[in-house]
């Protein structure tokens, strides 16, 4: 698959975050003031207590959610500033995975994987289901490399959690994206689907030397999987590093309270 | 009431707003009833009036069987063509009347345009355009069009504003132009239901068709307005056992079609 | 290049549909089509009279403006009243009558065949013959006037009216029912406190539906002479006075308008 390229923002980081903003009510800001650069390989987790503004976060980068204000660098273009066709071309390069699937419950797992690749096909060949071979090659070792071959033909509601996930995952990959967001892929999973699925969040980010983001609340997954770990509270980031400075203090810092702390 | 053992309520309460209202109502009847001189005289004799009726629509004529074949398969038609303009108006229109998908500027003159084509009854729309088009199946084709487009427009606008946007967010994020995410986020979700009103429609249409010959508009509706004033009443009779069994069959061919449209993919892992 | 992949999709082609789910939509498509062709070819639509469509629109519009407001109390009103009094009187009728029709329709309570299909083919019936038929038969039954009116409207729905009560009643919870039978309850009380407070809320909805459908089949049946502002409509068009014509449609309109907010408040708070 094709390593990322650099073009992205200064200093050779894939992503960049600069002034981020975002009041969804005026006068009380979700996001404060958030500046963040991301290297073009790696996983990153973002953690910090519920409303916080994780989820904001992440979905501010491919504008699933309007900033109020703040750039976001990504290929050599400010992702904010897009509009029409220039933020869809953007958003193609951006693989998403939601805490609840957001499949599409009534089609297939073909055509669900697939779907990553609408962003690339005239809309009445999708219409009429006219993928090109490639894809529909592509599609299917996309699917055994999420260790779901042989599962194209069933209905996507017909799918466990965790499989549902994997097709979440094969359709975001399937859009050879440089960039691949998940927002709590894990929170609608049980302990051992949740680390299935980040380990192959994780291996698949290698494989195709992409940077993955991830907001999720479960410190030890995020301990486990993220080479750097961004804690967030009240808006702000208050902590930027590995997990091996995520002492008890610091978690203190980013969630209060302290009975939670075994 | 309030038994020493404790009880403070009785356990069934009469209801005396339920009541009330229908004491109101049986007034109302009785009421209305004597104003518009339901008098039982006049019931028996019509009772009477009834039998002599029936006795001269029995056995039922279809002699001018011809005739009879030409309206039934003219309101066919009218009713084809209407279903296939509104069906295919509809889809644009109800989609543009969604107001969780499209912008205000869109969805209000969309839900105007519905709402005007469903106030009025189709006859009254038949007149307007006989008036318009001149008598004739073109005027019943019209006329049918825009009490479908009100009908399936409606009801597939609020079908589109009820589905799940968590799948068409994901398909968004997946840089889909807009068509492609109707396509593939919204159509599924949405699909089934828009071709059970569809043919619910087409139902309706077909009935409709015999009816709107009344007024001049084309249809098997013109042959049984004829036959009424000519007293040709075992006529009549042959052409309502027609226009029933007509609306039978389009009734099971209906159900057929939503049969064959009702699973999209190969396997279903539960039943629709 | 294409060779390769070629031979790689060979044995992993994806097809949307099975072949038999392919030849039936095929063959719906075809029919459909088939049905669209025959039927523009064989109706007749004189292409002067559409060209001048727009034109004679205009000029309808214009004869009807301005609407004569002044024609409304002695010409309309008491015939809209009397409309009213139709759909109403005529949807209680229907539901009287479809109730035991419905019931005897509806599988799960009268589990004899026969009797749910002539029951269902009443219903079928009822519904197949639009108001304004039936209309015209009650007229030379009864002579024209609200009586016939209204048991048009009552025939129509109870065709509605016990197809959706009968399918209301199939649907409820066997658990509930079996629980009265075990305690040996009778008959009535199993239909009076199991299966009604079940099918009230549909009832409700149904027979609120219905009134509203009725109170707009009410205002056409007098242009066949079954009373009801249809009537007053029919002689402003006979004697061509479009303004009057106008005003009775805007009475028309405002009612239907007026009878569907009563439902939707109705039905939020009965529902």
């Amino acid at each position: 698959m094709t390593p990322a390229q650099g073009g992205g923002a200064a200093d050779g980081a894939a992503l960049a975050i600069r002034g981020l903003r975002k009041e969804y009510v005026r006068g009380k800001p979700v996001l404060r003031n958030i500046n963040l650069a991301f290297a073009p390989q790696g996983l990153s987790a973002v953690i910090g207590p519920s409303g916080t503004g994780k989820s904001t976060l992440v979905r501010c980068i491919n504008r699933l959610v309007e900033p109020t204000a703040g750039e976001v660098l990504f290929l050599g273009r400010d992702l904010a500033r897009l509009s029409g066709r220039d933020l869809r071309q953007a958003r193609r390069r951006i693989g998403m995975v939601f805490q609840e699937f957001n499949l599409v419950e009534r089609l297939s797992v073909m055509e669900n994987v697939l779907s990553g690749r609408l962003g690339y096909l005239a809309p009445w060949k999708a219409w009429l289901r006219r993928f090109p071979p490639e894809d529909v090659a592509r599609a299917f070792e996309t699917l055994e490399a999420v260790g779901l071959g042989g599962f194209a033909n069933q209905r996507a509601d017909s799918l466990s959690g965790g499989q549902r996930q994997r097709v979440g995952i094969a359709r975001a990959l399937m859009q050879g994206p440089q960039l691949l967001l998940a927002d709590e892929p894990t929170s609608s999973l049980d302990p051992r689907t949740s680390v299935e699925i980040m380990e192959l969040l994780r291996s698949m980010g290698e494989a195709r030397s992409i940077p993955v983001i991830v907001n999720m609340h479960d410190v030890e997954l995020a301990r486990r999987f993220a080479n750097r770990i961004i804690g967030m509270s009240d808006g702000l980031v208050v902590y930027d590093g590995n997990s091996s400075g995520l002492s008890d203090d610091v978690l203190k810092s980013i969630y209060g309270g302290e009975d939670w702390l075994a | 009431m309030a038994a020493k053992t404790g009880l403070r309520e009785a356990p069934f309460p009469p209801n005396w707003a339920a009541r009330f209202g229908w004491i109101v109502l049986a007034a109302y009847v009785l009421y209305a009833a004597s104003t518009m001189e339901f008098t039982w005289a006049r019931f028996v004799s019509g009772l009477d009036n009834g039998a002599r009726f029936l006795d001269k629509m029995f056995p039922p004529d279809f002699a001018r069987w011809e005739l009879l074949r030409k309206g039934l398969l003219e309101s066919l038609e009218m009713a084809a063509l209407a279903s296939f303009l509104g069906i295919l108006l509809s889809l644009p229109i109800g989609l543009a009347a969604a107001r969780n998908l499209m912008p205000a500027w869109a969805s209000w003159p969309a839900r105007a345009l519905i709402a005007l084509c469903r106030s009025f009854h189709p006859v009254i729309v038949a007149i307007l355009f006989v008036k318009a088009v001149g008598f004739g199946p073109l005027a019943g084709i019209l006329a049918l069009t825009v009490a479908s487009v009100g009908f399936i427009g409606k009801l597939f606008a609020e079908a589109i504003e009820e589905i799940s946007l968590k799948q068409v967010e994901a398909v968004r994020a997946t840089g889909a132009p807009f068509m492609s995410l109707i396509h593939f986020g919204v159509m599924p979700q949405v699909l089934s239901r828009f071709i059970g009103f569809a043919t619910y429609q087409l139902d309706s249409n077909l009935r409709n068709s015999t009816m709107v010959g009344i007024v001049g508009a084309g249809g098997i509706g013109g042959t049984l307005f004829a036959a009424f004033q000519r007293f040709d009443y075992d006529f009549v009779a042959a052409i309502l056992i027609s226009i029933i069994a007509l609306i039978m069959i389009g009734e099971v061919l209906a159900v057929r079609v939503r049969k064959v449209f009702s699973s999209d993919t190969r396997e279903s892992g539960e039943e629709d | 290049m294409a060779d390769a992949i070629a031979a790689g999709i060979d044995a992993r082609t994806w097809r949307r549909f099975t072949p038999a789910q392919r030849i039936g939509r095929f063959a719906v498509y075809f029919a459909i089509v088939a049905a669209i062709v025959a039927s523009v070819r064989s109706v007749e639509v004189i292409p002067e009279f559409l060209h001048d469509a727009p034109e004679q629109m205009k000029d309808l519009f214009a004869r009807m403006w301005p609407v004569d407001f002044a024609h409304y109390p002695k010409g309309v009103h008491e015939a809209l009243v009397e409309t009213l009094h139709i759909a109403t009187i005529g949807t209680v009728l229907a539901i009287v009558m479809a109730l035991p029709i419905g019931v005897l329709a509806a599988n799960n309570l009268v589990p004899y065949a026969p009797v749910n299909y002539l029951a269902k083919l009443v219903l079928v019936a009822s519904r197949s013959v639009n108001s304004l038929v039936w209309a015209l038969l009650f007229v030379a039954v009864f002579g024209p006037g609200a009586l016939a009116g209204t048991l048009a409207i009552a025939f129509r729905s109870i065709g509605f009216v016990g197809k959706l009560f009968g399918e209301a009643l199939e649907e409820s919870n066997r658990g509930t029912i079996e629980a009265l039978e075990a305690v040996g309850a009778p008959w009535t009380s199993i239909f009076a406190k199991g299966y009604w407070p079940q099918v009230k809320p549909a009832f409700w909805s149904i027979a609120l539906f219905r009134w509203d459908i009725n109170v707009r089949e009410s205002s056409v049946l007098g242009l066949v002479g079954a009373g009801g502002v249809g009537v007053a409509l029919n002689t402003a068009l006979d004697y061509l006075q479009w303004p009057r014509v106008a005003m009775v449609l805007v009475a028309i309109f405002t009612v239907v308008i007026i009878a569907e907010v009563a439902v939707i408040t109705l039905r939020k708070r009965i529902i």
